[in-house]
């Protein structure tokens, strides 16, 4: 979706602003907000790919005005919504008013560290032979789908060169909105600077963004 | 996204801090999550996964010629090696800068990173400022973190649109030819591997 998180080629933020020894957290509620995302997300009800789709889902001027670990809150809350685990007034009590629901899995302390060193890779067997190979010139298509995707903006319309082929992967397009792993060949592709923004850019600069194969297209 | 510290004109953190407290209240008290393992969730980010893993994978890269092939081959079984992998690492790609190739990480679409070996990102990484520009403007972005490259240098950026996760390896700094991995690692830092610093000088360190 054309949200707020899709933020590649915008203006008008400022300068970055690294912070010296900056800690992990900058207090205790950003703590607890990524641990209750992660810890909820072994839950097996929704994937990254969803949870992703539920941060971007955020009204734009809310996303952009929002700290990181805000975004992260106003995702979980929704997802937690989405799938039937707590009620608005619960949300407000901060206490318990209906059943529990079932859940397929809690994520007990005894199984964090296998779990987060186990991960969850996206690779998966092809269904089809894969349509490009490295060196081709593709082009990213024109789409702009309403919901999940990970073609950026910029990238739209924009001719590439395929550089590496990995396989099939879980398609986030797919994956996000319940519709299974879906597994498309994904490329990693290169865009010279001047195809991307134009011809007073550095000629030998380039971009290079993993894409799986519904976003590309021959040239 | 503003920034951590700015919250003048977004939701106030105030009530933030109540919505959170009472959400975990909750998820516990309904038993959808154990208290427990969100203390080792924040403890694991917080001390025991960080920079200083890439910084000696990093560092052997440099010190061993066979494992720097074997990492730019194969990154995720190179680092696998260290014991570094799963969630957010599951798939890793190693970049390694050169005099003629600068290599730069960044993720438009929100914050992916590789937590296996760098830990969580900072702030400034998930920025809509590092976001909106890495890819817009690269070298200024880089001049910014005190990195200026020749024009003849190829800046390539690398926007982690998919779940690969990439790992700067920067150029080994002169001086350092006979040091052992573990005088290495220190001079390896976390801007360096994301592509936005240089490894430190020999000089910069104890």
């Amino acid at each position: 979706m054309n949200g707020a998180q899709d933020l590649g080629g915008m203006m008008g933020f400022g300068p970055v602003e690294p912070e010296p020894d900056e800690p992990v957290f900058h207090a205790e509620w950003e703590r607890r907000a990524f641990a209750l995302t992660v810890a909820m997300g072994a839950s097996g009800l929704w994937n990254l790919d969803g949870s992703r789709h539920a941060r971007e889902s955020l009204h734009p001027a809310r996303y952009l005005s929002s700290t990181y670990y805000q975004i992260w809150l106003e995702g979980l809350t929704r997802l937690l919504g989405e799938a039937g685990l707590v009620t608005p007034e619960e949300l407000a009590a901060g206490r318990q008013l209906v059943a529990p629901a079932p859940i397929r899995q809690v994520l007990a302390a005894g199984d964090v560290e296998r779990v987060l060193t186990t991960g969850a890779g996206t690779s998966r067997e092809p269904q089809a032979a894969a349509r490009f190979e490295a060196g081709q010139t593709v082009r990213a298509r024109n789409m702009h789908p309403f919901g999940h995707t990970r073609l950026p903006r910029y990238l739209r319309g924009r001719k590439g060169e395929v550089v590496s082929v990995h396989g099939a992967h879980v398609f986030p397009d797919s994956h996000a909105h319940g519709l299974g792993e879906d597994p498309q060949w994904l490329y990693t592709v290169r865009f010279a600077a001047r195809e991307l923004w134009g011809e007073d850019r550095n000629a030998r600069d380039t971009v290079h963004a993993d894409l799986w194969e519904p976003y590309l297209e021959p040239v | 996204m503003s920034h951590d510290h700015d919250h003048s004109d977004g939701p106030a953190i105030s009530e933030t801090v109540l919505r959170v407290k009472a959400l975990e209240s909750l998820l516990v008290e309904k038993g959808y999550v154990d208290a427990q393992a969100l203390d080792r969730l924040i403890d694991t980010y917080e001390n025991k996964v960080g920079p200083r893993n890439g910084a000696a994978v990093v560092a052997r890269a440099w010190a061993d010629p066979e494992f720097r092939r074997w990492l730019l081959a194969d990154a995720t079984a190179a680092i696998g090696s260290f014991g570094f992998s799963g969630r957010q690492g599951e798939h890793m790609m190693a970049l390694e800068n050169t005099p003629q190739t600068h290599n730069m990480v960044v993720c438009t679409l929100c914050s992916c990173y590789p937590w296996p070996v760098l830990g969580l990102p900072p702030v400034w990484y998930k920025s809509a400022a590092y976001r909106s520009r890495a890819v817009l403007e690269p070298r200024q972005v880089l001049a910014e973190f005190g990195v200026v490259l020749p024009e003849d240098t190829e800046v390539r950026v690398w926007d982690s649109t998919a779940e690969l996760r990439y790992l700067v390896v920067p150029m080994r700094p002169p001086g350092t030819e006979d040091w052992s991995e573990d005088r290495l690692a220190p001079l390896v830092t976390r801007d360096s591997m994301i592509g936005t610093g240089l490894a430190l000088a020999p000089e910069a360190v104890p």
